[in-house]
C-alpha cells in the first residue's frame, strides 16, 4: 500500500508541475511581441477588425483573467479555437497527436530493444572490443544532431538504396480510416488490415530509427554503467561462489537489479523525444503535431500553443507514472518501501 | 586424521597499477574431516584472499598464484579444470558470506535465490529434483537454521527480513547441497553482538550435528574460542602460530597473538542454550 501512496504522491507532484508549466507558457506566449489578432487577420485588415477579434479572443482583458478563462476551458477539456485552422484545437490535436505518438512509441521500442542489450554486452565484455564499440556508438549518437541523422538516413535508405519510403505514414492513396486509436499499426491490427500494418511499419522505420539513435546510445550507456555497478555487489560474488552459471547470473542476478536506472532515464528521455520528434516530422513529412505546433508558435496561435504544450506535458506525466509502476514491478524495494532507494 | 582440505605453501600476489604486492607468502593450513578450524589475523593480513583462493574466486589478474597446492579430498584444486572446479562450489565446499545486508539479491525472493542455487547444484551433481522438491529442500534448510516461519521467510524479499534473519538465510544457502566443508568469512560481524553470538552458536551446532568441517575466518579471537578446536594465526600473509585453541589461549608464543588476545572484545558472550 506504500506503493500506491508513492504513486499518488508522484502523480500529485506531476499535476502541480503541469499547472506551473501552463502558467509559464501562457505568460511567455503572451508577452513576446506581436499581436495575434493582427497576425491572424493579415496586414490589410482594418483597425476595427483587429480590435473586434482582440475582444473576441479576450486579449484586452488582464492576464490573470485570460488565464482564468483558459483554465476554465481546460477543466472542461476545451482548448478553444485555433486562429489558423479555424477549427477547435481539440480536433486539430486529435488528428495530429496520434501520428506523433506512434512515432515516439516506435522510437522508444527500438531504443530500448537495442540499447539495453548493447549495454549488457558492453558490461559483459567490459574494456574489450564490444564495449569499445558500444561506447563509441553512444558518443557518436549523442553528438550527432537528430536532424542530421534524419537527413542521412533519408538520403541513404530512401534515395540511394531506395528500400524504404521517406515521407508520410502510408503510401498516398491508401484507403484507411484510423478511427479507433489513431495509431495506424494498432488500428490496422484491430481491423485485420495487415497490409496497412505492414506499410505503416515500413513508413515508421526510418523516422523512428533517426529519432531513436541518441536515446539508444543513452540507454546503452546507462545500462552498461548500471550493470557494472551491480556486478561489484556482494550478491553477484555470492552467486558465483555457489556456482550459478554466468548466463543466469548476468540476466537474472545482474540485469534485473540494474534495470531501474535505464527505465527511469527512459521516462525522462520522453521530454527530449517529443522535441526531437518535431524535427523528424518536418524532415519526413510526418503529419504529427510538429508542423501544427511550430506554425502555432510562429503565428502566435495562442490556443494552439497551449494545446500542444498541455498535451505533450500530460503525455510526459502519464508515461512517467507508467514507468514508476514498472520500476515498482522490477524492484520490490521500491514497492515495499514506497519510495526510491 | 586425514585432511579434507590442505593448503600447502600458497603464495599469492596482487599487481595493481604496475605494483606487485606479495599478499600470501607460503601459507599452509589443514582442515581435517569434520574438524572446526579457525584462521585468525588482523584486518588486511590476507584471510579473505586465502578463502578466495580456496573457493577459486580470486580475480586473476590482478591476483596471481605463484606457488602452492590446495588439496581437497586428495585432489589439487589449482590444477583442476575450471569445469570441475565450479562443480565443487556450493556442493563439496561452500561459503557463509559475511555481510547479510549486501550478500542477498534485493530483487528476488529468498526462495527464488535458494532454489536457483539448488537447481544448478543439482544439475552439476546429476541429481534429479523438480520444483516442488527444490521448494521442500529450501524450506527444510530454512528450518535447520532455526527460522520460526520458514514458509513466510521463503516468500520474503531480503529487505523484509532483519539482519539476523538474513544471516541465517546465508547459512541456509551454504547448507543447501550438503557440503562437506563450510568456510565462513567473518560471519555476522555486521550484526549486533547478541545476534552475532546467536549466529556463531547456530553455526557451531549445525557443524557438529551434520559432521561438517568448518574453516572459520575472523579477526576476533573471541570468535575463535567459540567456534574452533584448532587455530591458525595469520600476520601479513604468513601463518605465524598454530595450535589447539585451548593451548593457544593458555600459552600464546607470539607477541602478535598476545596482542590479538588482548584485543578480544568482552562482548562475544555465550548465549544461553
Ligand atoms: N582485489 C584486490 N586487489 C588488490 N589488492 C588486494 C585485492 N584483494 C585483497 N588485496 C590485498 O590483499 C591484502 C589482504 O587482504 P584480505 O585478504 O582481504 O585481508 P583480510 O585478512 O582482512 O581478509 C590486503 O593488503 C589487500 O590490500
Ligand atoms: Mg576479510
Amino acid at each position: 500500500m506504500e506503493f500506491l501512496g508513492f504513486l499518488a504522491r508522484r502523480l500529485a507532484w506531476s499535476l502541480l508541475v503541469l499547472v506551473g508549466l501552463s502558467v509559464v507558457i501562457f505568460v511567455i506566449a503572451r508577452v513576446v511581441p506581436g499581436d495575434p489578432a493582427r497576425m491572424a487577420l493579415g496586414p490589410r485588415a482594418s483597425a476595427e477588425q483587429v480590435t473586434e477579434l482582440q475582444e473576441k479572443l479576450g486579449l484586452n482583458l488582464p492576464l490573470y483573467q485570460q488565464y482564468g478563462r483558459f483554465i476554465g476551458g481546460l477543466a472542461q477539456g476545451e482548448l478553444g479555437q485555433s486562429l489558423l485552422t479555424e477549427r477547435s484545437v481539440n480536433l486539430d490535436i486529435r488528428t495530429t497527436f496520434p501520428a506523433t505518438l506512434e512515432l515516439v512509441m516506435a522510437t522508444v521500442i527500438i531504443a530500448f530493444l537495442f540499447g539495453v542489450p548493447l549495454g549488457v554486452a558492453a558490461a559483459r565484455w567490459k574494456d574489450s572490443w564490444p564495449d569499445n564499440l558500444v561506447r563509441a556508438f553512444a558518443i557518436v549518437a549523442a553528438v550527432m544532431p537528430t536532424f542530421f541523422i534524419a537527413l542521412l538516413l533519408q538520403v541513404l535508405a530512401g534515395y540511394v538504396l531506395q528500400i524504404l519510403p521517406t515521407t508520410g505514414r502510408l503510401p498516398t492513396g491508401t484507403e484507411f480510416e484510423a478511427d479507433i486509436t489513431g495509431l495506424l499499426i494498432v488500428d490496422g491490427l484491430l481491423k485485420g488490415q495487415l497490409h496497412v500494418v505492414f506499410e505503416a511499419m515500413r513508413h515508421l522505420l526510418l523516422p523512428a530509427l533517426a529519432l531513436s539513435l541518441a536515446t539508444m546510445g543513452q540507454m546503452a550507456r546507462i545500462t552498461r554503467a548500471s550493470m557494472i555497478d551491480v556486478s561489484r555487489q556482494d550478491y553477484i560474488e555470492a552467486a558465483r561462489a555457489f556456482g550459478v552459471p554466468d548466463r543466469v547470473r548476468l540476466f537474472k542476478y545482474q540485469l534485473r537489479p540494474a534495470f531501474v536506472p535505464p527505465l527511469t532515464i527512459m521516462g525522462l528521455e520522453f521530454a527530449s523525444l517529443i522535441g526531437g520528434a518535431f524535427v523528424v516530422e518536418l524532415i519526413f513529412s510526418w503529419p504529427g503535431m510538429a508542423a501544427y505546433g511550430i506554425r502555432a508558435i510562429t503565428q502566435k496561435d495562442l490556443n494552439a500553443i497551449m494545446g500542444v504544450v498541455m498535451v505533450s506535458g500530460l503525455f510526459f506525466v502519464l508515461v512517467n507514472l507508467l514507468i514508476d509502476v514498472l520500476v515498482g514491478l522490477v524492484d520490490p524495494r521500491i514497492r515495499i518501501r514506497g519510495r526510491r532507494a | 586424521m586425514t585432511s579434507l582440505l590442505s593448503v600447502q605453501g600458497l603464495s599469492v600476489s596482487f599487481t595493481t597499477y604496475g605494483r606487485t604486492a606479495e599478499v600470501l607468502k607460503g601459507v599452509s593450513l589443514d582442515v581435517p574431516q569434520g574438524a572446526q578450524v579457525a584462521l585468525v589475523g588482523e584486518s588486511g593480513s590476507g584471510k579473505s584472499v586465502t578463502m578466495k583462493a580456496i573457493m577459486g574466486l580470486l580475480p586473476q589478474p590482478p591476483a596471481r598464484i605463484h606457488a602452492g597446492r590446495i588439496m581437497f579430498d586428495g585432489r589439487d584444486l589449482l590444477t583442476l579444470p575450471e569445469r570441475e572446479r565450479v562443480a565443487l562450489r556450493g556442493t563439496a565446499m561452500s561459503m557463509v558470506f559475511q555481510d547479510p545486508m549486501s550478500s542477498l539479491n534485493p530483487v528476488w525472493t529468498i526462495e527464488d535465490q535458494l532454489s536457483t542455487i539448488l537447481k544448478y547444484a543439482d544439475r552439476r551433481l546429476g541429481r534429479d529434483r523438480d520444483r516442488r522438491g527444490r521448494r521442500a529442500r529450501v524450506i527444510e534448510v530454512l528450518s535447520q537454521v532455526r527460522m520460526r516461519d520458514p514458509e513466510r521467510v521463503a516468500g520474503s524479499f531480503p529487505i523484509m527480513l532483519s539482519g539476523g534473519m538474513r544471516q541465517r538465510v546465508l547459512i541456509a544457502m551454504a547448507l543447501l547441497s550438503e557440503p562437506r566443508l563450510l568456510i565462513a568469512d567473518e560471519p555476522g560481524t555486521a550484526l549486533d553482538v547478541t545476534t552475532q553470538a546467536q549466529i556463531l552458536k547456530l553455526l557451531r551446532d549445525l557443524v557438529e550435528a551434520q559432521g561438517l568441517a568448518l574453516l572459520m575466518i575472523t579477526h576476533n579471537l573471541g570468535v575463535v574460542r567459540e567456534t574452533s578446536n584448532y587455530v591458525y594465526v595469520m600476520n601479513k600473509g604468513e601463518i605465524v602460530e598454530e595450535g589447539p585453541t585451548a593451548d593457544l589461549f593458555a600459552a600464546p608464543r607470539q607477541q602478535y597473538t598476545r596482542d590479538l588476545i588482548a584485543a578480544v572484545p568482552r562482548l562475544t558472550g555465550r548465549v544461553a542454550t
